[in-house]
């Protein structure tokens, strides 16, 4: 078997890959959002306890 | 050994048992991934009918199923959180509705790629597609509920009546090929077994375990940050390393 039959699908291309693509491309969205909502969630944990130390100054 | 159960209900010791839980769902599921993706494309052999169209089966079935169950473990997270008050619960249902909504949409993506070549067209209103859509809309209707009430707890209990009543859906979803005569194939696993090839099975099971543990995985992370944002006022999250840096 040769790769560029392999990627050819036999004429289903667009449908096998349009499938396994997006399957791919919404785990790597929902991780890095889920990734980001962390950090940030931190950040704004670190900023309210900043801006409290500051006010008992 | 007794194991004191109700101590994980609590979000402070439900934080911490998760992040130690992530890596255990999340290495194996991509490995399981991996393994169905090989065995999906260069064990399992062309099909007789459908010819390397078919191989779409490998994520549509376990992405459909898994759109289904995490709608059910969400309205049963949300009915605990409801009936018993326990704020986990209802925060491990607000966790789990993106990830459900997610694999309706690759149900739904890839059922349509999958159509047009079989069937000729992209969408049809079949019971099956037009159930399965409808899900869709119920994991975006609880999230857009949630997040319009200002208020957690209040938030919590209209997101759980709204995913209580939705889970009517889900047989629909299930049985609608049975009822009704629609363009959608019926089952190809049944509890009574399947005609599939062994290698075939190989591959869905794989990814289907794959896709389930990755659910899990997920789900515990996103908890967490929820978790955090929630307790932001209480003593324990401020004494946390990741915090106090």
């Amino acid at each position: 078997m040769n790769w560029s039959d392999f990627f050819a699908m036999k004429g289903y291309a667009l449908y096998v890959w349009g499938s396994y693509g997006v399957v791919l491309l919404v785990l790597i969205v929902e991780i890095s959002l889920v990734r980001h909502k962390r950090k940030i969630t931190l950040q704004q944990l670190r900023l309210i306890r900043d801006a409290e130390n500051l006010e008992s100054i | 050994m007794a194991i004191n159960w109700f101590k994980y209900s609590a979000p402070s010791s439900f934080y911490g048992l998760a992040g130690k839980m992530i890596p255990w769902f999340a290495w194996p599921a991509a490995v399981l991934f991996c393994m169905g993706m090989y065995i999906g494309f260069f064990v399992a052999p062309t099909d007789a009918v459908q010819s390397e169209a078919y191989r779409i089966i490998f994520v549509h079935v376990p992405a459909s199923i898994l759109s289904m169950f995490i709608y059910l473990v969400m309205a049963g997270y949300a009915a605990l959180g409801l009936i018993f008050n326990t704020r986990l619960s209802s925060m491990m249902a607000t966790a789990l509705a993106p990830t459900g909504a997610l694999f309706a949409v690759i149900s739904l993506w890839t059922g349509a790629l999958w159509g047009k070549p079989m069937w000729g067209a992209w969408w049809v209103w079949d019971a099956r597609l037009t159930s399965e859509l409808i899900l869709l809309f119920l994991y975006l209707g609880f999230i857009a509920l949630q997040s319009s009430i200002e208020d957690p707890r209040r938030a919590d209990r209209a997101g759980a009546l709204l995913a209580i009543v939705g889970s009517v859906n889900v047989p629909i979803i299930y049985f609608s090929v049975q009822w009704w005569n629609t363009l959608h194939q019926g089952s190809t696993v049944k509890l009574s077994g399947t005609s599939m090839h062994i290698a075939m099975q190989q591959a869905m099971f794989s990814m289907l375990a794959a896709m389930w543990l990755y659910a899990i995985a997920i789900s515990l992370s996103r908890v967490r940050s929820i978790i955090l944002e929630r307790e932001r006022n209480t003593h324990w999250v401020a004494e946390l390393a990741e915090v106090k840096q």
